[in-house]
């Protein structure tokens, strides 16, 4: 027998619920530009596309004020207060 | 001083003998082969039959069988308590054998010395005679010697003492313990367990983490940083594990410590350079004293193989992002192709060589302190100037070169790294040019105009249109955007006029920025 010592963190990984699936997009769905490049192209052909398919719901922008770290949480946040669905646009 | 711990220990008969008990005792630490624990026993067994029970005179033995077989030898009543474990001798702080320790009734210490000192005994008699309420016996004290030496403890054997510190009662260890079957095979283990970077790892048992933390004055449960992406708090003990499965020795920890608080800063954006598909990671680069304490390499093949702390402390600091971070290849790491200075890339500025301040003197530290710098930098760019006899004519070469990084029309660069070798060093002093000089002459050979770096319909990389009408056409755009991004060190062998460079990412505060810590000093190469 031999013990070594966990170079881990040793932490459990929190298990998340997702949202509940309602089989229908409706209300406001987000749109996050994670600002790499052409991104904003394919949000706009995205947005198009969608805008025939739901005509009943609305469309927001946001941006990430930069691809190379996560979303700041006040802008998590603002998209979780103001929306029911995001799609987020990698592009490059 | 430690005092010596209340225990339980069996005898040689199998007797359980607890301390403290209910009466004062006379312990003697000793273990077999020690001429001056032999030259004490006939004093302890003197002391057993004129003092007992009202003293509990014992041996504490740091072997069994020899302690059997000396007190067969020497035919004595007196109990042999057995310490092999030597977990008492451990936290009773016993240096040398014999040590002799008188307790009070309840545990507290009357008296201790070590080796064999006659005057001792003899007080010793006296005290033990007063608690014994009985005199003491007569002894022709002028035959024994006046002073001897002892030996040392075994429980201060390098290997045996790392081992007893990691599990003592107040061992700073506090990881979880994972036990492998004697049947399994460790270094396999490892791997199945996904702690590894696909090379072998040192398996970190607990006395080889004691001996790196040795390494460092810090405390075990410091927390020095949180590492991304899982921002999981990196202990001084954690990262010490992991420098042991690297390979690293203990006098590599603090500039491991220093180099996982660099990345670990938001300035430097750990997460973005895992996450990113392109090819950036840690370029460590070391400065100050501690480069020649510990061994680096600034010299001949610095960037390569060869050379245990380049190369394990740069795996220490991946291997932490890794085991403690959760930055794993094809999870939160998306690198596209990925390179070598994943596994390590770590080197010393070779500062005796160069004729410019040292990197960590211009970024503002003193030349006698130590640091490590990290950089988000691609593999090594090696280029070639074999033929320049001047400065200016060599700098042209090194704007030629650099004016192709990443591609030949990305522009507005951000930070690069560029290694300047001796020779090229050489030829640069002879003609007085500085750093800002070299910075200078690369800013304006790189320099195009604008029209040939928009993009267009033979090539789609390159400055945005719009630039045109910002800007003109025939506006010269430096490669870089300030002379400042061009970071030079100096380092490698005496011969080869052949520099490097390491690529950047996106620079600046929306990517990464270049982040220099301080090491600790502890003064002593261990």
């Amino acid at each position: 027998m031999t013990t070594i010592l966990d170079p881990t963190d040793e932490r459990v990984p929190i298990r998340r619920a997702l949202a509940q699936r309602h089989g229908s997009v409706t209300g406001t769905v987000a749109l996050l530009d994670i600002i790499k490049p052409r991104g904003d192209v394919l949000l706009a052909r995205l947005e198009e596309r969608l805008r025939e398919r739901l005509p009943g719901v609305t469309f927001r922008r946001y941006r990430k004020p930069t691809f190379t770290k996560p979303a700041p949480l006040d802008l998590r946040r603002q998209i979780a207060a103001e929306c029911g669905f995001v799609i987020e646009a990698l592009a490059d | 001083m430690a005092a010596v711990p209340a225990f339980t220990l069996r005898d040689t008969d199998g007797r359980e003998h607890a301390s403290p008990s209910q009466r004062a005792q006379l312990l003697v630490f000793a273990h077999a082969g020690c001429p001056t624990c032999e030259l004490s026993l006939p004093l302890v067994e003197t002391a057993h039959a004129a003092f007992g029970p009202a003293v509990e005179v014992a041996v504490v033995s740091q072997d069994e069988d020899g302690g059997r077989a000396l007190r067969e030898k020497h035919g004595l009543r007196a109990p042999f308590l057995d310490d092999s474990a030597l977990v008492v001798s451990f936290a009773a702080a016993i240096d040398a054998v014999p040590t002799t320790v008188l307790l009070a009734p309840d545990g507290g210490e009357l008296a201790r010395f070590e080796g064999f000192a006659r005057a001792d005994w003899r007080a010793l008699f006296g005290r033990m005679a007063e608690l014994a309420g009985r005199s003491a016996p007569a002894l022709d004290w002028a035959r024994l010697p006046e002073l001897r030496p002892g030996c040392g403890s075994r429980s201060n054997e390098p290997e045996l003492a790392e081992r007893l510190a990691a599990c003592a009662a107040d061992s700073p260890l506090r990881a979880r313990r994972i036990e492998v079957g004697a049947s399994d095979d460790l270094f396999e283990f490892l791997f199945d367990q996904g702690l590894t970077d696909g090379l072998p790892v040192v398996p970190p048992t607990p006395e080889r983490v004691m001996r790196m933390l040795s390494g460092t004055r810090r405390a075990a449960q410091d927390v020095v940083a949180d590492v991304p992406p899982n921002y999981a708090p990196a202990t001084v003990e954690k990262i010490a594990i992991n420098a042991v499965m690297a390979g690293c020795k203990p006098a590599y920890l603090p500039v491991v410590i220093a180099a996982v608080e660099a990345v670990c800063t938001n300035e430097f954006n750990m997460h973005g350079v895992l996450a990113t598909t392109f090819f950036p990671t840690p370029v460590l680069i070391v400065n100050g004293p501690i480069r020649a304490r510990i061994g680096m390499n600034s010299g001949i093949n610095c960037l390569g193989q060869g050379n245990r702390a380049n190369a394990t402390i740069g795996r220490a600091v991946q291997l932490v992002v890794r085991n403690l971070g959760g930055g794993r290849p094809g999870e939160v790491d998306r690198a596209a192709l990925g390179q070598p200075g994943k596994f390590t890339m770590c080197f010393a500025e070779n500062e005796e060589r160069s004729a410019w301040p040292p990197l960590h003197v211009e970024r503002g530290f003193r030349r006698e302190q130590s640091t490590v710098t990290a950089f988000a930098g691609g593999a090594p760019t090696g280029f070639i100037d074999q033929l320049a006899r001047d400065a200016r004519t060599l700098a042209t070469s090194y704007g030629l070169v650099l004016a192709a990084a990443n591609h030949p029309k990305h522009y507005l660069h951000g930070e690069i790294v560029v290694v300047v070798p001796p020779e090229h060093v050489d030829t640069f002093k002879r003609d007085a040019f500085t750093k800002d000089d070299l910075r200078a002459r690369i800013q304006e050979v790189s320099a195009r105009p604008l029209r040939e770096l928009v993009r267009d319909e033979t090539c789609a990389e390159g400055l945005p249109v719009e630039l045109l009408e910002k800007l003109g056409a025939d506006a010269r755009i430096a490669k870089f955007r300030t002379p400042a991004d061009i970071v030079l060190v100096v380092a490698g062998g005496e011969a080869g006029k052949f520099a490097a460079y390491f690529q950047g990412w996106v620079s600046g505060p929306l990517g990464s920025v270049m982040t220099t810590r301080a090491i600790e000093e502890q003064g002593e190469n261990r």
